[in-house]
């Protein structure tokens, strides 16, 4: 048992530090970007923003066919644009990851699907679940070398 | 029986009563029937309008989210003994819903063809409903219109064939149900499979004078795998030798059951992991254009949608693992033929697959849960306020720990996949008989390498979709 302990903390502690070593290195110097994002059925045009953490955003949301919404996730965003009209939104991107916005004024068949992306870099939350994933890959190969289940 | 087992029956005799008593069953066939045609009566006649209308937020959200997050990874084929859709039909053949009723199903008895005793049948039908799952998904009428269908179908079935052909063979969910039900860690089965040799009259199989005859066609004496067994406790009433449990066990046990895989089923595999990819990128992705194909907003851009679709499950995905099988032969030296390696080891893509299906459905669920509160009070979508909660507001749920919790889930399932491939790999360097240079573990590593490194290709493809 005690070995088997020692085979899994090696990984264990490289998990650990996927998971936790800073990644602020990689910040860019925060600027102003502005987007104009058409919203038609059932989708987002441009469908990915890109930025990074710190700018702030500035979206010009227009709607080209009926009434559209945007709701960004975990950014306490949601407008409603008329066909038309224009609406701004803006914010700082604080926090980093890959966000989606929804639109959220029922519009039709596909509104529950009509999702468009914002990524704010550096998006750690992935490069860390890729980092997990390729050490559990890892580790488990290496546990099952040595512990081949079935074999006492 | 193995010592990993915890017979449930004999440990909860309570438990033991109430899975005998004839009334459970058909009590929650009818709860989930009323809830059926509830279903189809607002597909048919409620609004438009997926969001608003009942039948599409209980089938798609909330009956899903039950079924591949709860029912199927904890009971395995358990949805399949409360299931709406064979009652009638069932119903109609045994003359009775509660009690045994004495005589024999009434059919015309016609013999399900041998060619299709497997699930081809089931997995052309599963691909036929995902071709179409954007439209179904998100039409009222159609969902109705396709439940309806199975239930019509489904009675047919019951007309020409004795028990349940229907399910075992044809019924698309049953196809997948019974896959994944490989891994969960409820099984029934004989306690004492030299009991069971002994007892001539098999009772189990030809029913009792309280009890039907297995409606799943199975015998439980030889009983290895969950696949093709619907938890309906027949056997239980009929065993006068009390020699079958209900066995709590391992996760994943029948997946290394060995004497009984199939192609049909590893295309099984292969599909559900290729369609919960689709799905993902379809569904979540930001591709407007990818959904508007799927949407059928032309028929020309469908088919094109429709022929990437079965190009990705039936020829991409089991290529690229067709190659990883060679590859995997050709590392361990392992003398299986390669259709053998490429069927064995589909069986270890199956907890991957799961898990893919938990963290696609998670992030709908997630989403879109609150509008269950609304189509309670207004189930049609006619402006009804049953409850007074009709105006309740679209309300996104704890977006901020989804990321983590489907990183949680698929990783349980890579490495749940890879143990599972490894150990799959050894059932065949065991039966090796080569060189003692190579120590048989050592092949069944070198095996491993490539299948596990197609599945981690696979779960970063999943990462990427979600977070990336
Ligand atoms: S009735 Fe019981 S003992 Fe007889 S064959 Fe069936 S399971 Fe075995
Ligand atoms: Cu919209």
């Amino acid at each position: 048992m005690r070995k088997r302990l020692l085979t899994l903390l090696p990984p264990a502690l490289v998990a650990l530090g996927v998971l936790f070593v800073p990644l602020d290195m990689f910040a860019a110097t925060p600027v102003t970007r502005q987007f104009t994002v058409q919203a038609s059925q059932f989708a987002f045009d441009p469908p990915t923003l890109r930025v990074n953490r710190g700018d702030r955003v500035v979206i010009t949301l227009e709607a080209t066919d009926v009434v559209h919404g945007l709701y960004l996730d975990e950014y306490d965003v949601n407008v409603r644009v008329e066909p038309g009209l224009s609406k701004q939104i803006e914010f700082v991107a604080e926090k980093t990851g890959k966000f989606r916005y929804r639109c959220s004024v029922s519009c039709g068949s596909l509104h529950p699907f009509m999702i468009g992306e914002l990524v704010v870099m550096p998006n750690d939350a992935f490069a860390r679940a890729v980092g997990l994933t390729l050490v559990a890959a890892l580790a488990a190969l290496v546990y099952l070398s040595r512990f081949p289940p079935g074999e006492a | 029986m193995s010592e990993s087992r915890l017979d449930l029956l004999t440990r909860f005799p309570w438990l033991k009563e109430a899975i005998k008593s004839r009334l459970w069953q058909p009590a929650a066939m009818l709860l989930t029937l009323s809830f059926f045609v509830l279903v189809i009566l607002t597909g048919l006649l409620g609004t438009p309008a997926g969001s608003r209308n009942f039948g599409i937020i209980f089938v798609w959200i909330v009956w899903w989210a039950v079924l591949i997050i709860v029912l199927i990874p904890f009971f395995g084929r358990l949805w399949c003994a409360v299931c709406p859709i064979p009652g009638p039909g069932e119903w109609l053949q045994r003359r009775g819903i509660i009690s045994r009723v004495p005589g024999k199903l009434r059919s015309l008895g016609w013999r399900w063809p041998r060619p299709l005793r497997n699930i081809w049948l089931q997995n052309a039908g599963f691909l036929m409903m995902a071709m179409f799952s954007t439209i179904i998904l998100t039409r009222p009428l159609l969902t109705g219109w396709l439940l309806l269908g199975f239930l019509l179908l489904s009675v047919l079935f019951s007309i020409l064939f004795q028990n349940r052909v229907f399910c075992r063979y044809v019924c698309p969910v049953g196809g997948f149900i019974g896959l994944y039900s490989l891994l969960s860690p409820l099984e029934l089965r004989v306690k004492d499979v030299a009991v069971c040799r002994e007892h001539k009259t098999k009772d189990c199989l030809v029913g009792t004078s309280c009890s039907y005859g297995c409606p799943w066609l199975v015998y439980p004496g030889t009983l290895k795998r969950n696949a093709y067994c619907g938890l309906c406790a027949e056997c239980v009433r009929a065993c006068p030798k009390d020699n079958i449990g209900l066995n709590l066990r391992p996760f994943g046990s029948d997946l290394l059951v060995d004497k009984e895989r199939r192609m049909d089923e590893a295309f099984k595999a292969f599909i559900m992991l290729s369609c919960s990819l689709l799905y993902s990128v379809v569904l979540l992705g930001p591709w407007g254009w990818l959904k508007a194909l799927a949407n059928m907003e032309t028929v020309s851009g469908w088919a094109l949608y429709a022929t990437g679709f079965l190009v990705v499950n039936l020829l991409v995905v089991p290529g690229l693992f067709w190659l990883t099988t060679v590859l995997a032969r050709h590392l361990s030296g392992l003398h299986a033929s390669v259709h053998r390696l490429f069927v064995d080891h589909a069986y270890g893509l199956v907890p991957l697959g799961l898990a893919g299906w938990i963290a696609f459905s998670l992030s709908f669920i997630f989403v879109n849960g609150s509008y269950v509160i609304p189509v309670l009070s207004d189930p049609f979508g006619w402006g009804w306020d049953l409850i007074g909660t009709s105006r309740v507001a679209w309300t996104p749920l704890a977006l901020g720990f989804l990321p983590a919790l489907q990183v949680i889930t698929l990783l349980v399932g890579l490495v749940f996949s890879i143990t599972t491939l490894y150990r799959i790999a050894q059932q065949h360097s065991s039966a090796f008989a080569g060189h003692a240079l190579v120590s048989s573990g050592d092949r069944a590593w070198w095996a491993t390498l490539p299948t596990a490194g197609f599945a981690t290709g696979v779960t970063l493809l999943f990462l990427w979709i979600f977070l990336g």
